[in-house]
């Protein structure tokens, strides 16, 4: 037995460091591509404990990749590296509201749906809603930066962080921000912990803002016969003084894919398919959904469905949320992307990746939150397809090139882990890149917090294919 | 052999898994045993591991073992992955690479070649029980100091089993129940063999409800077990040869449904369609088979036949059968049946399709892992204070016992089959109304 597994068991007990093959393997995989084995996985329950593992990763050099309930789409907890994954998921779970403070105090293990019934609960609201919500974790949401649906109007997981405690890669405990929301006091470092991919530290514990919660919620769906028209409608509906919790959008691929799998009866023959959600006072509520149900109208939407009760907003809602189980029935694989462009841009955007699907003759469907720019656009493809996963690559690349060029990020929500690393100077540039790097090396002078992520090796590309 | 590993793993359904984890929050095991080897995306990970050759059959027989087969991250995935399937397949490969021992290869010949599929046995022994059977078993293996093999932990379900029926009881019950009036349905009931025996009383129960709501009741002789627990044990060809001789046995004499009260049991009624898939002579008959196997609470509530004349003014909880429903799809007719019985309050429990830890006989072979679980479920069913537990399966029936048992809750929570509840409440033939 190494000298370094001998430390883990008597800092864990048996009962949670693992070095047998399949739990291992259990552990080397996200919800992306890769698969990556570590050499031990343990669990840690405390922050103690994981100051302990900490020192002894860097006495021994050992990576120490933390990991969440692994629903990530970037690659962020794949131990790359190897050495320690830290499976953060069994830490006892905690959810403290302070009402009053419009706060609350959680541990790294909390699933994100289970903040959003305890606020709930007590009458307030935690917006972040990624879809894996009901299984993420929201120490998984702050590393990634997750976002989700209600990102339009209300923001994405670092607009409701304001206090962080964190194990540092070299062991020692830090707390930034606190518990109020105004606080300038010296640099932001909440902010650059959060989306930092477990790069920097691990987070043992957040203090989540809070907002009330919105008394009453109206569904709309639109659709529109081209793209164009679509993208008119969501600038002339932003910019008419109304703010809408979301808006979802389902290309044509989408729709046609959700109507063979379970016949919804949505409008096959449209370009684009909008969800619109208002939230707020009942009567703000209904004022809202009334005009901008005129400019959905006065730009031929057709057909502008109103969801007269929750049941019917739920009927609307399930249209979107069958997107993911329909398009599966394309080609097993899925690789999901999340390239976001100005708001301005979506028309543009649809076009170019309508291209790219031409060019690479790839299944390529779009869907996302088109009110923020934040497109789906997933290649459906199936990993056993040598030649169709290098086509895959290609056109992921092409993506990528697409949103930047039209002013856009690589990442709106997923972040850059494994995948991509590669295109991180395209968007950055040489500069942005060299200071993420030093601020990376003053924090984790050892590099063994993450390794692997964010920053490319020298001549990575991005590759889907197991080796 | 290392050709076909792909093959006999069904390698090809793994593609199905896109590794989103959808599956952790409804996984009993994942839950108490706290890790993602214990999980289903981590379980058919290995699988494909261990189809790749990344890993070795052996390193799956653990996870494997210990997945309770409840199918209930079927019902929660979002690419539709054929979860039994592959579990049913890495079961069949995990025995047929096993060394075992000499006791290993002893109880399961017994329990799996003489002891479910036996029906015989029950009427010869008259009163003696499956579980005696198997205890006298590990009793035998305990003095021959072989308990290298998987202690059984019979004694503590010895506690909790139903007296026995008498052989007098059992030479009594006719072949087939005729309604008072003419019938409007023609059923063949499905025994089961551990229902046949441990819970012969709720069987005639269910036949006397049939015959109250208006069926006229057979009951195939030659019937034998469903093949359920062989084929979730990785025992395909007997799961077959069993499949085949009900499906004979029931085409014997044309009915309308075959019936069961057993959700497991159902289950594999129901998956006797897919399990002869391409064979030209028996996927017809086995899904027309297939085609007809209810649950005694849908027929219950199709026929609409029962008359209360007694209140029930007590407290129950529901525990449902995780095939009935993650299998069968049956969610409503049991719920609509317990409501139905005047005086009855009903209170769910705040997560009914968790599983008690039952499972076939995983409560027996995993003991402390079932434990485990079954705690986790009796903090539910404290929670809604019941004064009884209705269940749908013998499985679930003997193991949420055994957590009344645990909690030394006897005095205060009764566990009872549907069928139970429904007959306190004396029915009778509902007057036709309609001409």
């Amino acid at each position: 037995m190494h000298e370094w597994e001998e430390q883990l068991r008597a800092l864990l007990s048996d009962k949670r460091v693992f070095t047998e093959i399949a739990d291992r393997y259990s552990y080397s995989f996200d919800a992306s591509f890769g698969e990556h084995l570590p050499e031990v996985v343990v669990q840690p329950k405390t922050t103690e404990e994981v100051q302990a593992i900490m020192k002894i990763a860097n006495r021994f050099t050992l990576a120490v990749t933390p990991r969440g309930q692994g629903t990530c789409l970037s690659g962020g907890p794949l131990p790359v590296h190897g050495g320690i994954l830290l499976d953060m998921a069994q830490w006892p779970g905690e959810i403290n509201v302070f009402a009053d403070d419009l706060i609350a105090v959680v541990t790294p293990s909390v699933l994100t749906a289970d903040i959003h019934a305890a606020a709930e609960d007590a009458g307030l609201m935690y917006p972040p809603d990624p879809s894996s919500a009901h299984v993420s974790t929201i120490g998984g949401n702050l590393a990634e930066n997750s976002g989700g649906p209600r990102g339009l109007k209300y923001g994405v997981t670092k607009d409701f962080v304001i206090g962080l405690e964190i194990v540092t890669p070299e062991g020692e405990v830090m707390h930034t921000g606190g518990r109020t929301i105004k606080n300038v006091t010296g640099y932001d470092l909440t902010k650059l912990l959060v989306g930092s991919e477990g790069t920097l530290g691990v987070i043992t514990k957040a203090t989540l803002k809070l907002v009330p919660k919105p008394p009453a919620k109206q569904t709309m769906m639109a659709a529109f016969t081209d793209m164009a028209t679509a993208g008119k409608a969501i600038s002339k509906t932003l910019t008419s003084g109304v703010l809408p919790a979301k808006m979802e959008f389902m290309d044509r691929a989408c729709i046609e894919a959700v109507e063979r799998y379970r016949p919804s009866g949505l409008p096959t023959a449209s370009e684009a398919l909008l969800l619109i959600e208002f939230d707020g006072h009942p009567e703000t509520v209904k004022l809202e959904a009334e005009q901008v149900k005129k400019i959905l109208e006065s730009l031929e939407a057709d057909p502008v469905i109103t969801a007269g009760s929750e049941e019917e907003a739920q009927k609307l809602w399930s249209a979107r949320k069958l997107v993911s189980p329909a398009i599966a029935t394309i080609k097993p694989t899925k690789i999901s992307e999340d390239a976001t462009v100005p708001r301005s841009r979506i028309p543009e955007m649809m076009e170019r990746l309508k291209q790219i699907k031409e060019k690479y003759q790839v299944e390529l469907v779009v869907f996302g939150h088109i009110g923020d720019g934040n497109l789906h656009p997933d290649i459906m493809c199936d990993q056993r397809d040598e030649e169709e996963m290098i086509r895959a690559e290609k056109a992921v690349a092409e993506i990528f090139r697409a949103a930047l060029d039209l002013g856009g990020t690589l990442s709106g929500e997923h972040g850059i882990g494994t995948m991509k690393a590669p295109f991180m100077e395209q968007e950055m540039g040489e500069v942005g890149v060299a200071m993420l790097k030093r601020i990376k090396e003053a924090w984790d002078p050892n590099n063994i917090m993450n390794p692997g992520k964010i920053f490319a090796e020298k001549g990575q590309k991005l590759v889907l294919r197991d080796g | 052999m290392a050709d076909t590993l792909k093959d006999m793993l069904r390698y090809d359904l793994t593609f199905d898994c896109v590794q989103c984890g959808y599956c952790l929050p409804v996984c009993p095991t994942y839950e108490t045993m706290e890790r993602e080897t214990h999980s289903p995306r981590g379980r058919i990970n290995l699988i494909k591991m261990v189809a790749e050759g990344k890993a070795a059959v052996e390193d799956l027989k653990q996870p494997i073992d210990k997945c309770l087969g409840c199918m209930a991250c079927t019902t929660v995935c979002p690419t539709d992955v054929q979860y039994g399937q592959l579990f049913e397949s890495a079961k069949h490969v995990i025995d047929e690479y096993e060394e075992k021992t000499f006791i290993q290869q002893k109880t399961e010949r017994f329990l799996f070649h003489s002891f479910f599929p036996s029906t015989g046995w029950m009427d010869q022994l008259g009163n003696a029980t499956w579980l005696y059977q198997v205890s006298g078993l590990q009793k035998a293996a305990r003095g021959l100091k072989l308990m290298s093999a998987a202690p059984l932990h019979l004694d503590k379900f010895e506690q909790v089993l139903p007296p026995a029926p008498s052989p007098k009881e059992r030479h009594a019950r006719k072949n087939r129940l005729h309604p008072d009036s003419p019938p409007k349905v023609v059923v063949a009931f499905f025994t089961g063999c551990v229902m046949d025996s441990v819970f012969f009383k709720q069987n005639e129960k269910t036949m006397e409800l049939l015959r109250l709501s208006g069926a006229e009741v057979q009951l195939p002789k030659t019937q034998t077990c469903c093949g359920a627990l062989h084929a979730h044990a990785g025992k395909e060809p007997e799961a077959i040869t069993l499949a085949k001789k009900n499906i004979q046995a029931f085409e014997e004499k044309p009915v309308d449904y075959i019936v069961n009260n057993a959700g497991g049991c159902g289950a594999q009624l129901h998956k006797y369609g897919e399990l002869f898939a391409g064979d030209p002579e028996w996927e017809p008959r086995a899904r027309a088979f297939s085609g007809k196997v209810r649950d005694i609470t849908e027929i219950l509530v199709e026929l609409d036949g029962l008359e209360f004349t007694e209140r029930v003014e007590e407290t129950y909880t529901y525990q449902p059968s995780c095939h009935m429903t993650n299998v069968q799809k049956v969610k409503e007719p049991p719920l609509q049946l317990i409501r139905s019985v005047p005086g009855v309050t009903l209170k769910e429990l705040d997560r009914p399709d968790f599983c008690c830890g039952s499972a076939g006989i995983y409560n027996i072979t995993q003991h402390e892992d079932a434990m485990d679980i079954l705690d986790v479920k009796m903090e539910d069913v404290k929670r809604q204070c019941p004064e009884g537990i209705v269940t749908t399966n013998p499985g679930c029936m003997l193991q949420m016992k055994l957590g009344v048992q645990r909690e030394d809750l006897e005095e205060e929570i009764d566990t009872v089959h549907i069928v139970d509840l429904l007959m306190k409440a004396k029915p009778v033939a509902k007057k036709a109304v309609e001409a």
